[in-house]
C-alpha cells in the first residue's frame, strides 16, 4: 500500500476544500493530488534513484513526498542548515537524484554528483503543467522505501534512516481518523521538513482534512501572527520554539495580536527535546482554552510512539500529590498501537521504576538504516534513549543511553543532576556529563549558565545543593560555567561539545 | 489476494483497499469484490445494503479480515456471508 493513498482518499472525499496555506497561495486538496500526479511523471522521467529536497517548508515538500511515493522512489529531505562539507557528503550518498531546493549551492557543492536539479518555483511550476498520461499511471505498489532521513548525528555520523510505506501508513491507519478534523481546523506546522515530525505532520493532517498552514522559517511573532490570521486550531511545536513563543507575548504584551485572536489554539503538541518545566508551566497559564500534547518519538518510529495528553496536563498542574504534578515531565503513556518495555544492560525486561534503555514495538516502528535493520529478531527497536516507566504506566525519559554516566558501576541519568542543579535561583541552564576519573572510571562533570544578573556560586554551595537531594555519588567532581549551552537548530542539546569542554 | 490489493464492488461505488486477509471471499452488497468492476452491475442484496463510510476500517470478529473504504458506496462488507463491521479506532489527541 503506497502512502499516496492519504492524499488520493483526501481528494476524493474533499476535492475541492484547501488541504494547505503557504505563503498566501491556497491548494485545494484536489490541486496538491494533481501536482503530485505530475510530479510522478517528472520523477518517472528524470530517471534518479532519490528525490531530494534541500529547501524551506512549502508546497514543493508535500507534492514531493506523493509524487516520489507513486513513482516508487525514495524521498529524502535534508537538512539545509548543515555546513557545506556534511551536505554534499550526504548528497554524493543519494546520487543521481531530482534535488528540489536551492539550485546555486548544490551546483557549487555537488555539481559533478550528476543530480538534476530544479529550484522551488521550476519544480512546483512544471509539477502543475505536467499531467501524466492514462496509459503511463502506472503507480508503484508501495511496498518498498517511501522516505530515507538522514539523522542529526549529534553522536555519530549520519545514518540514513529508511521508513517504509507500511510503516508510515502504520502510524497514520492506526493514529488518525480519516476525515475527523472540522472544516475550521488549521494545522500550524513549522517544523522543518527534514524532520521526522515535519513530515507526520503532513501526512496525519492530509488523512484527517485538516488543513495545513505552513510557516516557512520560524520566528515567535510570524507564528503569533499566523495563529491570529488563519485562525489556526493546532499547532506542533519544539521546546525552544515553545519559550520563544512564550518570550515574545511577555515581551511584546500589548503590540501583539490580543489574547482573543489567539483563541482560535485549541490544541498545542511539543516533543524533539526536553521541555523545560518552567516553560511549560508558564505555557499552560498563557493559553488557558488549549490542549498540551507531549510527543515523543523518534525518526526511526515514524514519530509518535507515547503521548502525554492535555488531561494529564491539566491534572498535573492542579495536583498537590508530587507524583501527579511530576507527570509534566513524563512523556505519557504508550500509544495503543505499539509495545514499550524498559530492558536492562542483558536485555532483561525491568519492573515499575526501574531505569533501562526504552524499547519499542509495532507496525510503525521501521529501526531500519539503509546499512542494516537495528531491529531484534522479535520486531523490538532499541532506541538508545534510557527512562522509565513509574507504577501507573507513565514513561520517563532520563536522556540517551549513551549519556549516562557510569561511575564506579554505578549508572547515574544527567537528567536528574541537572533537575536539581535548575532550581538554584542563580542557575539558568545546566548540563551533567561523564568526565574521566583515574579512581571511578567515570564522574561527574557539569557546565551551568548563569541567570541575568546573578553571580555564580560557590562551588562548595553547588555540591551541597546535589548531595542534599541525591546520592554522595551525583556530587559534581568539575564544575565549569559557560555563557551558554550548545543547542542545535532544533533545540537539541549537544552534549557530546560540553563533554569535550568539561574533559579540557 | 494479498494486503494492498484494491478491490471493487460489483453491485455499487464501494472500493477497499485489502489491510488484512485470509482464504474467504470478500464481498460486498452480497456480491465477491474484485480487482475490476464488471461490466454488469450485481444486484445489491437487501442483507447487505447499509453502505460503506469513506475511511472506516471493517474487521471480522476473529481479526483476521481488515478493509480501509477508500470510495464509499450503498452496499456493505461481508466475507464468506458474514457481515464485517467498524473498528473503532480510539481517538488519540494530535500529537504532530
Amino acid at each position: 500500500m503506497n502512502i499516496a493513498l492519504l492524499l488520493e482518499m483526501a481528494a476524493e472525499a474533499a476535492p475541492d476544500r484547501v488541504g494547505l496555506v503557504c505563503e498566501g497561495r491556497r491548494w485545494t486538496y484536489g490541486e496538491l493530488l494533481a501536482a503530485a500526479r505530475g510530479a510522478f511523471e517528472l520523477i518517472r522521467q528524470s530517471d534518479v534513484q532519490y528525490v531530494a529536497l534541500l529547501d524551506e517548508s512549502s508546497e514543493a515538500a508535500v507534492i514531493a513526498v506523493f509524487g516520489a511515493a507513486l513513482a516508487g522512489v525514495p524521498y529524502c529531505p535534508l537538512n539545509y542548515r548543515l555546513p557545506d562539507a556534511d551536505l554534499a557528503a550526504l548528497l554524493a550518498r543519494i546520487s543521481p537524484a531530482l534535488v528540489i531546493g536551492d539550485e546555486e549551492r548544490i551546483t557549487r557543492i555537488a555539481g559533478d554528483h550528476g543530480h538534476n536539479l530544479l529550484s522551488r518555483e521550476e519544480f512546483s511550476l512544471k509539477v502543475q503543467e505536467t499531467v501524466p498520461a492514462e496509459d503511463a499511471r502506472e503507480y508503484d505498489p508501495g511496498e518498498g522505501v517511501a522516505i530515507q532521513l538522514f539523522t542529526s548525528g549529534t553522536t555519530a555520523a549520519p545514518k540514513a534512516a529508511i521508513l517504509r510505506h507500511s510503516n508510515l501508513l502504520g502510524y497514520i491507519l492506526g493514529t488518525v481518523e480519516f476525515g475527523s478534523a472540522d472544516e475550521a481546523d488549521a494545522a500550524l506546522v513549522v517544523v522543518p521538513p527534514y524532520h521526522i515530525a515535519g513530515i507526520s505532520a503532513l501526512l496525519s493532517s492530509i488523512y484527517s482534512l485538516r488543513k495545513i498552514v505552513m510557516l516557512p522559517a520560524f520566528s515567535p511573532e510570524a507564528w503569533l501572527a499566523l495563529v491570529a490570521a488563519e485562525r489556526v486550531s493546532n499547532a506542533f511545536v519544539v521546546p525552544t520554539m515553545l519559550s520563544r513563543i512564550i518570550e515574545a507575548m511577555e515581551r511584546l504584551g500589548g503590540t501583539l495580536p490580543p489574547a482573543s485572536s489567539l483563541s482560535s489554539l485549541r490544541a498545542i503538541a511539543y516533543g524533539g527535546g526536553k521541555m523545560p518545566i518552567e516553560v511549560i508551566r508558564r505555557a499552560l497559564e498563557l493559553f488557558p482554552s488549549a490542549g498540551f500534547t507531549n510527543a515523543y518519538g523518534l525518526t526511526e518510529t515514524s514519530s509518535t510512539i507515547a503521548l502525554l495528553g492535555p488531561d494529564d496536563h491539566r491534572a498535573a498542574l492542579a495536583s498537590q500529590d508530587p507524583k501527579v504534578r511530576a507527570r509534566l515531565t513524563s512523556l505519557g503513556k504508550p500509544i495503543p498501537t505499539v509495545e514499550i518495555e524498559i530492558r536492562g544492560e542483558n536485555g532483561e525486561v525491568l519492573g515499575p521504576g526501574e531505569p533501562g534503555e526504552i524499547y519499542v514495538r509495532g507496525e510503525q516502528v521501521s529501526g531500519e538504516y539503509k546499512e542494516k535493520s537495528a531491529l531484534d529478531a522479535q520486531g523490538w527497536f532499541p532506541t538508545r534513549d534510557a527512562g522509565y516507566i513509574d507504577e501507573h504506566g507513565y514513561l520517563f525519559l532520563s536522556g540517551r543511553a549513551d549519556d549516562v554516566i557510569v561511575r564506579g558501576g554505578e549508572n547515574m541519568s544527567p537528567g536528574e543532576i541537572e533537575d536539581v542543579l535548575l532550581t538554584h535561583p542563580a542557575v539558568a541552564d545546566a548540563c551533567a556529563c561523564a568526565i574521566p576519573s583515574l579512581e571511578w572510571g567515570e564522574a561527574v562533570g557539569v557546565a551551568i549558565v548563569l541567570r541575568e544578573g546573578h553571580d555564580a556560586p560557590e562551588e562548595p554551595e553547588i555540591r551541597d545543593l546535589v548531595r542534599g537531594r541525591l546520592r554522595s555519588s551525583r556530587v559534581p567532581e568539575k564544575i565549569v560555567f559557560l555563557a551558554e549551552l550548545p543547542y542545535n537548530e532544533m533545540g537539541k542539546l549537544l552534549r557530546r561539545k560540553v563533554k569535550d569542554v568539561l574533559a579540557d | 489476494m494479498k494486503p494492498g490489493t484494491r478491490l471493487k464492488s460489483a453491485a455499487c461505488d464501494t472500493e477497499v483497499m485489502v489491510i488484512r486477509c485470509a482464504e474467504g471471499t470478500i464481498e460486498c452488497g452480497g456480491a465477491p469484490m474484485a480487482e475490476a468492476r464488471p461490466a454488469d452491475a450485481a444486484p445489491l442484496a437487501a442483507d447487505f445494503s447499509a453502505g460503506t463510510l469513506m475511511g472506516k476500517r471493517y474487521v471480522d470478529t476473529e481479526g483476521r479480515y481488515e478493509l480501509l473504504c477508500v470510495k464509499p458506496g450503498k452496499g456493505s462488507l461481508s466475507v464468506d456471508g458474514v457481515a464485517l463491521v467498524v473498528k473503532d479506532a480510539k481517538p488519540l489527541p494530535a500529537s504532530d
